[in-house]
């Protein structure tokens, strides 16, 4: 398990990812970056920002709208030695890419006996809020952890969106970074200086003794609200982020929930055959039958997500549910409770509106 | 002097040819012959009766150009020189197959050859096969890329994306459409609005040819043409070439009783076999000695295959990630 950092500036998630293209294209020629609108006047919120004027149209470049092929295309040019990058607006597009996913980038370094690696990274973000709806909102990092072969990453802040990008740029396996729309105007510190954040470590980013809480993506800043809510009833709330989601670092979440013997998976998702569901899984096989652990899933509710504010609001979890959720698991004996809804709200998501 | 190397060029060409072709056929016919022992445990695809489309073809490559191919895949593999050995000993689920006992038939592979590995999700291997040759055309390699298709990948919409960006960024890929008129047991008026499939092609600004004659002398003119042009800086291009598959869709067989095919249509076919046609073109007591080292050769791989060792239980997480 590793410890956050302090080093660095502040410095944007949505900076924080452009910067990790930038010095990564600079470091070695054989990275390149595309999909759909990279190379336009919004570069895709700014995160591909002066890499075209930088690093020239034969490494910064669209597409036709054709997700396999693409998707098939940067797979082949990985084989041959290549380091795409495959670009895509919103995680629900990758439906359109899970053959060549699944099938070809996932099995080719198994399939064809270790003689070809597909050094491949395939970023797309999660959208959440004003008008997302049913096909803008989808995080299906679940669907992709099913299958051996592919590694998940699910940055949560500037630093890891930084570090982790370069580490999936560095790997020799194909990796989905998934980035969430609703962080890119978080700041965190950031060293400026090219660093990894490796794959298959966790990460405490809050400490707490009577029940650990696993968060995911955007789920973090939630649950580290709902922390500070529960503190002020004088719960103490461990917040893990796992960081990547293939390999997961099973070890450091099971050490927290030994010890505190309660665990709260917070998922940015549905709940079924979900990542949430894995992680209960996996740490109570490990801990054994005698460990006593209590677990908890909170994530979507089981319904395609809706653009009309209540209905969205009562379809996501959120600082308040998660605060309800820890207070009902450590004191199953008292009355319900919850915070003043108030104090839920979350500045960066209240503040994003659209059109993107 | 070795009698292959007298005589004129045309010579040599009829030779090498038809080494190359006789090879293919009679390793798929001793594929056939041992399969039913249950030594062979892949799901086989032979290609007997559409070899002379992947000899024409690759016969015009050099050795660090690529080949895409199929699940109906070994006479390309041969074919641009693929180890032979490996061959027979990944369809033997042997560790010292092409892809380690991994692959089996239907994912062969041999990277040294320039054989890029084949795909059993039909059409998969196409945009694959686009990101090598954009991966040549970034590396200025001067390699091309030739990605090789079954009749049934065409409807694939990946076939469709793939044309239009190779074409749009002018890539060094020939595509070559084997079309022997059936998917499984599907024939094409099952599944085809209309045959004009090279004229759907041409529309993507790529020139597509249709070669009907199943004359491997007209395949390897054709991808001559292609591939001399795609080196001085043309773009991708496209051939069709018709053919017929004498076997059943998987497995060692004929399936001329099952009622979705009739031998009339395999009858002009055979009476045109390329691997004969080239055969009369070589005296006999050449042909005689070539047809001996091809039967030592395949023999030789066979029984490598055999000796060969299984892979332990304990390497199956090997290779998961690298």
């Amino acid at each position: 398990m590793s410890t956050s950092t302090a080093e660095g500036r502040l410095l944007r998630y949505v900076d924080a990812l452009q910067e990790a293209f930038a010095q990564e294209m600079a470091r070695d020629e054989s990275v390149f970056l595309f999909g759909l609108d990279v190379d336009d006047h919004k570069s895709i919120q700014g995160s591909t920002r002066g890499l075209l004027q930088e690093f020239g149209p034969e490494r910064v470049f669209t597409t036709p709208l054709s997700e396999d092929a693409m998707t098939g295309m940067a797979i082949g040019a990985a084989m041959a030695g290549m380091r795409p990058i495959h670009v895509h607006i919103r995680m629900d597009f990758l439906l359109l890419c899970m053959n060549q996913l699944v099938n070809i980038a996932a099995k080719a370094h198994s399939m064809y006996g270790g003689s070809v690696k597909v050094p491949l990274v395939v970023r797309s973000m999660v959208g959440k809020s004003w008008g997302q709806g049913a096909q803008h909102s989808q995080a299906l990092h679940s669907l992709f952890m099913h299958i051996p072969g592919l590694k998940i990453v699910a940055p949560s802040n500037a630093h890891d969106a930084k570090g982790c990008m370069i580490a999936a740029i560095r790997d020799d396996n194909p990796v989905l970074v998934m980035e969430h729309r609703l962080l890119y105007g978080t700041e965190a510190y950031v060293p400026e200086a090219p660093f990894e954040v490796r794959p298959g470590r966790a990460r405490v980013v809050g400490p707490g003794d009577d029940i650990t809480v696993v968060a995911i993506s955007n789920m973090v800043p939630e649950c580290l609200r709902a922390r500070d809510l529960v503190a002020e009833v004088g719960i103490s709330a461990e917040v893990i982020d796992p960081v990547w989601l293939q390999p997961l670092d099973i070890d450091s979440l099971l050490a927290s929930a030994r010890r505190t013997r309660r665990l709260l998976v917070a998922d940015n998702a549905w709940l079924p055959c979900g990542a949430s569901a894995e992680i209960i899984a996996a740490v109570l096989e490990r801990a054994g039958p005698d460990a006593g652990i209590m677990v908890r899933r909170i994530g979507f509710a089981p319904v395609t997500c809706p653009p009309s504010p209540p209905l969205e609001a009562a379809f996501y979890p959120n600082p308040g549910t998660v605060a309800s959720a820890i207070h009902a698991m450590v004191r199953p004996a008292a009355p319900a409770w919850q915070p003043d809804p108030e104090r839920t709200r979350l500045s960066y998501q209240s503040s994003f509106c659209g059109p993107f | 002097m070795n009698p292959e190397n007298r005589g004129d060029s045309d010579t040599q060409t009829i030779v090498r040819l038809y080494r190359r072709m006789r090879l293919i056929r009679h390793l798929e016919e001793e594929i056939a012959r041992v399969y039913p022992t249950d030594k062979i445990k892949s799901p086989i695809h032979l290609s007997i009766g559409q070899e002379f489309i992947a000899v024409g073809v690759c016969d015009v490559l050099t050795a660090k150009d690529r080949v895409s191919i199929t699940y109906r895949g070994h006479a390309a593999y041969v074919a641009k020189g693929g180890d032979l050995r490996a061959l027979v000993a990944e369809m033997y689920g042997k560790r010292t197959g092409c892809a380690k006992g991994r692959g089996g038939s239907m994912h062969l592979i041999d990277m040294d050859a320039g054989v890029i590995g084949a795909s059993a999700v039909v059409g998969t291997n196409i945009p694959v096969a686009v990101g090598f040759a954009l991966a040549a055309k970034r590396q200025r390699s001067g390699q091309v890329t030739v990605c090789f298709l079954g009749d049934g990948a065409t409807e694939e919409g990946c076939f469709a994306e793939s044309l239009n960006f190779a074409a749009l960024h002018k890539l060094p890929i020939l595509f070559v459409c084997e079309n022997n008129g059936y998917a499984i047991h599907e024939p094409l008026s099952k599944r085809w609005a209309t045959d004009r499939l090279v004229e759907r092609v041409a529309t993507y600004g790529i020139p597509a040819d249709r070669i009907s004659d199943g004359s491997l002398t007209t395949v390897r003119a054709r991808a001559a043409e292609a591939i001399t042009a795609m080196r001085a800086g043309a773009g991708p291009a496209f051939l069709e070439v018709l053919c017929y598959r004498w076997q059943e869709h998987v497995g060692p067989n004929r399936d001329y009783d099952q009622g979705y095919r009739s031998a009339d249509e395999l009858a002009p076919w055979k009476a045109d076999d390329q691997v004969a046609r080239l055969a009369d073109r070589i005296e006999p007591a050449l042909r005689a000695r070539i047809d001996a080292e091809i039967r030592v050769q395949v023999a030789e791989a066979f029984t490598f295959a055999e000796a060969s060792p299984f892979p332990e239980p304990e390497e199956l997480y090997e290779h998961v990630y690298s």
